[in-house]
C-alpha cells in the first residue's frame, strides 16, 4: 500500500506536461464505460424513484407515465399511515440490531477458538466461511425444511431427545415468545430469521476479525502473560482493544446490509408471521398490490431512515474514513 | 498466588471450551449442506417415515431425485438443466462484460489523475450501501417500458452495474501494490499509457482478476431479487436460484427432488470456493488490514 501515490515519484521529466494531458485524456476514456453503466442503471434508477415516489403510479397505467407528471404527498401520505407500516419499521430494526449483534458476536467467537495454530485449522477455517458464499436459496430452502414441523431434523430430535411437547411451527408462529414471563412483542418466527441471519453473515465478521488478530504482535501478548495476565485478562486488554475499530466498521456495514435485507426473510417466511420488514413490504407493494408509487415512497422512506441511523451511529462512534 | 491458580483454571476451562466450540461450529456450518445432500439421495417415502436418520441406509440411496430436477418438463421434470444453462449463461456473461468495463475503470482511478478521480471511489462506495430494492422499482419499470424485462440480457446488464463498484475497488487496491516505477521503464521506452498498462501491470494484476472474476461470477450465479422481479413469468428464462424458490412453493414437487436442486444450486459455489479459497478470502480483506 506503500505506493499508491505514484504521482509523487519522478516522472519521467522530458514531456511530463504533455504526459499528464495524455494521462488525463486516457483516464476519462478508461473510466467511461463504467460511469456510463453505473450512470444509466444505479444513478438514474435513483432519481427516478424519487420521481416515482411522488406521482400516482401504477403497474397497470405504467405504459403512459412519463418521468414528469402530476407530483404530489400523496404516497408518502398514504403510506405513512397505512396499518403496519410502523410494525414494519419496527421489526427492521429488531432484525437488524440483533442480527448484526448475533453475526458479529458468533464471527469473534469463531475468530477466537480459531486463533491458535492446529492441525486442519486451514480447512476449518475454510468451512466457516460455507454460510456465507452458499446460494441464499439452497440455505433458506435447507433450513425450512430442517425446521419443518412435520418431519424436519430440528423438530424431530427436539421432540424425542430435549423433551419439547410438541413440534416448533419455527417459521410460521406468529405468537409472541415470552421467556420467564417477559412479553417482548417478538415472535418465534422472527427469532428464526434473526438466528439464521446470525448463522448467513458471521463468516464475514469471523474473515475480517481473523485478519486483523493476525496483525496483533505476538509481544505484546507475551509481555503481558509475563507479567501474570490470564486469558481473560489478555483478551480484554490487548486483544479486543485492538479489534474494535475493526468491531465499529463491521456493525456499520452489517446493520446496513440487515437493514436493507429482502432476500432471507422472503425466502424463509414470506414476510408472514411478525416477521415482514419493510424492504419485503416494499416489494408486496410492487408486485402484489401493483402499487409502484407507494413502493417507491416506502424504500425511500427506508433509505432516508438509514442514512439517519448511519450518520447518527458515525458521529457518535467513529469517524467516517474507517468505513472506507 | 491466587491470580496463577485463576490462570490455571481459566486455561482449564478454555482447554475444554475451545474444542467444543470448534466442533459446534463446525456442525452448524457443515451440517445443513450435509443434509441437504443425504436428502437428495433419500426416497421420500422413507423421510417421511424416518425423519431423523442422519445418513441413508443401506441400498436405499436413489439416484432419480437428480433424473426428476434435471429433465426438461416435456420429460416430466423439473427443467433445472435449462436453469443451469441460463445460470450460467447470465453468471459467466456478467464475469466477462465486469471485467471489460471494470480493468479499465480501476486501472484509471489508481493510475491517472483526472478530474474527479477520488470522488469516483466514494461515490461507488456509496452505491453499495443502497437498498437494493429501491433500485429495483425503477429498474423493474424501465424493463417493463422497454419491453426488456424477462430477458437474460436485461438481467445481465443490471448486475454489471451493481458489481461494477466493487470489482473497482478490489482492482485498484491491487494496482496501487504494482510498483509505478515498472511502467515508467516501459515509458521511456517509448509505450504510450495504454501500451504500458496492457504489457506490463496488467499481467502482474492477473491474480486479482482472477479472484475478481471467481467473486462476480458468485454474485452473480446466487442473485435472487432482479431474477424473481425480471424473469418470475418466463419459465424458460428462470435461472436455478429462480427455479428452486418458485418450485419450492408448490406442493407438488417432492422436498427430495428440490434437494437435489439445491445440490446443484449450491455445488458449484462450494467448489470454486474450495478451488480458490486462499484467493478469494485474501482478496476480499485485502483493504481491512490497513485500519
Amino acid at each position: 500500500m506503500t505506493v499508491s501515490d505514484t504521482r509523487s515519484a519522478p516522472a519521467v521529466r522530458r514531456g511530463r506536461s504533455a504526459r499528464s494531458r495524455e494521462d488525463r485524456r486516457t483516464g476519462y476514456l478508461l473510466i467511461s464505460p463504467t460511469l456510463v453503466i453505473v450512470f444509466t442503471m444505479v444513478v438514474l434508477p435513483i432519481l427516478w424513484t424519487f420521481s416515482l415516489a411522488f406521482q400516482h403510479v401504477r403497474l397497470l397505467n405504467l405504459r403512459r407515465t412519463g418521468l414528469i407528471g402530476d407530483f404530489n404527498l400523496d404516497n408518502f401520505d398514504n403510506v405513512l399511515t397505512s396499518p403496519g407500516f410502523v410494525d414494519a419499521l419496527i421489526t427492521t430494526l429488531v432484525y437488524s440490531v440483533a442480527g448484526t449483534a448475533c453475526a458479529i458476536g458468533l464471527g469473534l467467537v469463531a475468530a477466537l477458538a480459531l486463533r491458535r495454530p492446529f492441525r486442519g485449522r486451514g480447512l476449518v477455517r475454510a468451512c466457516m466461511l460455507v454460510p456465507y458464499v452458499a446460494p441464499v436459496v439452497a440455505a433458506t430452502f435447507v433450513w425450512s425444511t430442517m425446521l419443518n414441523p412435520q418431519f424436519g431434523v430440528v423438530n424431530h430430535y427436539g421432540t424425542t431427545l430435549l423433551g419439547w411437547d410438541e413440534p416448533i411451527a419455527f417459521l410460521s408462529s406468529g405468537r409472541p415468545i415470552s421467556p420467564f414471563g417477559l412479553d417482548l412483542h417478538v415472535s418465534m418466527s422472527l427469532v428464526t430469521v434473526v438466528l439464521f441471519e446470525g448463522w448467513r453473515s458471521f463468516p464475514f465478521a469471523f474473515l475480517f476479525l481473523t485478519a486483523r488478530m493476525q496483525a496483533i504482535p505476538d509481544t505484546l501478548e507475551e509481555a503481558a502473560t509475563m507479567d501474570g495476565a490470564t486469558p481473560s485478562q489478555r483478551f480484554r486488554h490487548i486483544v479486543l482493544p485492538q479489534l474494535l475499530p475493526t468491531i465499529a466498521v463491521l456493525t456499520v456495514l452489517r446493520f446496513i446490509w440487515t437493514f436493507n435485507n429482502f432476500d432471507d426473510i422472503y425466502l424463509l417466511t414470506g414476510g408472514g408471521s411478525g416477521t415482514q420488514v419493510v424492504a419485503v413490504r416494499v416489494y408486496d407493494y410492487l408486485i402484489n398490490r401493483g402499487d409502484i408509487g407507494a413502493a417507491a415512497a416506502q424504500a425511500l422512506v427506508l433509505a432516508a431512515i438509514l442514512a439517519v441511523l448511519v450518520t447518527v451511529y458515525l458521529k457518535l462512534f467513529g469517524r467516517p474514513e474507517e468505513v472506507a | 498466588m491466587s491470580s496463577m491458580s485463576r490462570d490455571a483454571l481459566e486455561r482449564r476451562v478454555l482447554g475444554v471450551l475451545r474444542p467444543l466450540v470448534i466442533v459446534f461450529l463446525l456442525v452448524i456450518t457443515l451440517f445443513p449442506f450435509y443434509y441437504m445432500v443425504l436428502l437428495s439421495f433419500r426416497p421420500l417415502e422413507s423421510v417421511l417415515q424416518d425423519p431423523g436418520a442422519l445418513w441413508p441406509k443401506p441400498g436405499e440411496i436413489e439416484l432419480g431425485t437428480y433424473r426428476d430436477v434435471l429433465a426438461s418438463q416435456a420429460d416430466g421434470g423439473q427443467g433445472f438443466l435449462n436453469f443451469i444453462k441460463n445460470s450460467f449463461i447470465v453468471a459467466i456473461g456478467t464475469v466477462v462484460l465486469t471485467l471489460i468495463v471494470a480493468i479499465p475503470g480501476a486501472y484509471a482511478v489508481s493510475r491517472l489523475e483526472f478530474f474527479g478521480r477520488r470522488q469516483i471511489g466514494a461515490l461507488f462506495l456509496g452505491i453499495y450501501f443502497f437498498p437494493a430494492i429501491l433500485l429495483a422499482i425503477p429498474l423493474f419499470v424501465f424493463f417493463t417500458r422497454i419491453q426488456q424485462r424477462g430477458t437474460l440480457t436485461g438481467l445481465l446488464v443490471v448486475y454489471v452495474a451493481q458489481v461494477a463498484a466493487v470489482s473497482i475497488y478490489m482492482l485498484r487496491n491491487y494496482f496501487d501494490t504494482i510498483p509505478a516505477s515498472l511502467e515508467e521503464a516501459a515509458a521511456i521506452d517509448g509505450c504510450t499509457r495504454i501500451q504500458a498498462m496492457r504489457h506490463v501491470s496488467l499481467p502482474l494484476a492477473m491474480p486479482a482478476i482472477a479472484s475478481n472474476a471467481l467473486f462476480v461470477f458468485m454474485i452473480a450465479w446466487n442473485e435472487f431479487l432482479f431474477a424473481l422481479l425480471f424473469l418470475v413469468e418466463k419459465r424458460d428464462n428462470w435461472t436455478v436460484s429462480l427455479g428452486l424458490s418458485q418450485l419450492s412453493g408448490s406442493i407438488e414437487v417432492p422436498t427430495t427432488v428440490l434437494m437435489a436442486g439445491s445440490v446443484i444450486l449450491t455445488l458449484p459455489i462450494i467448489a470454486l470456493f474450495f478451488l480458490s479459497e486462499r484467493w478469494l478470502a485474501g482478496g476480499l480483506t485485502a483493504g481491512a488490514e490497513k485500519g
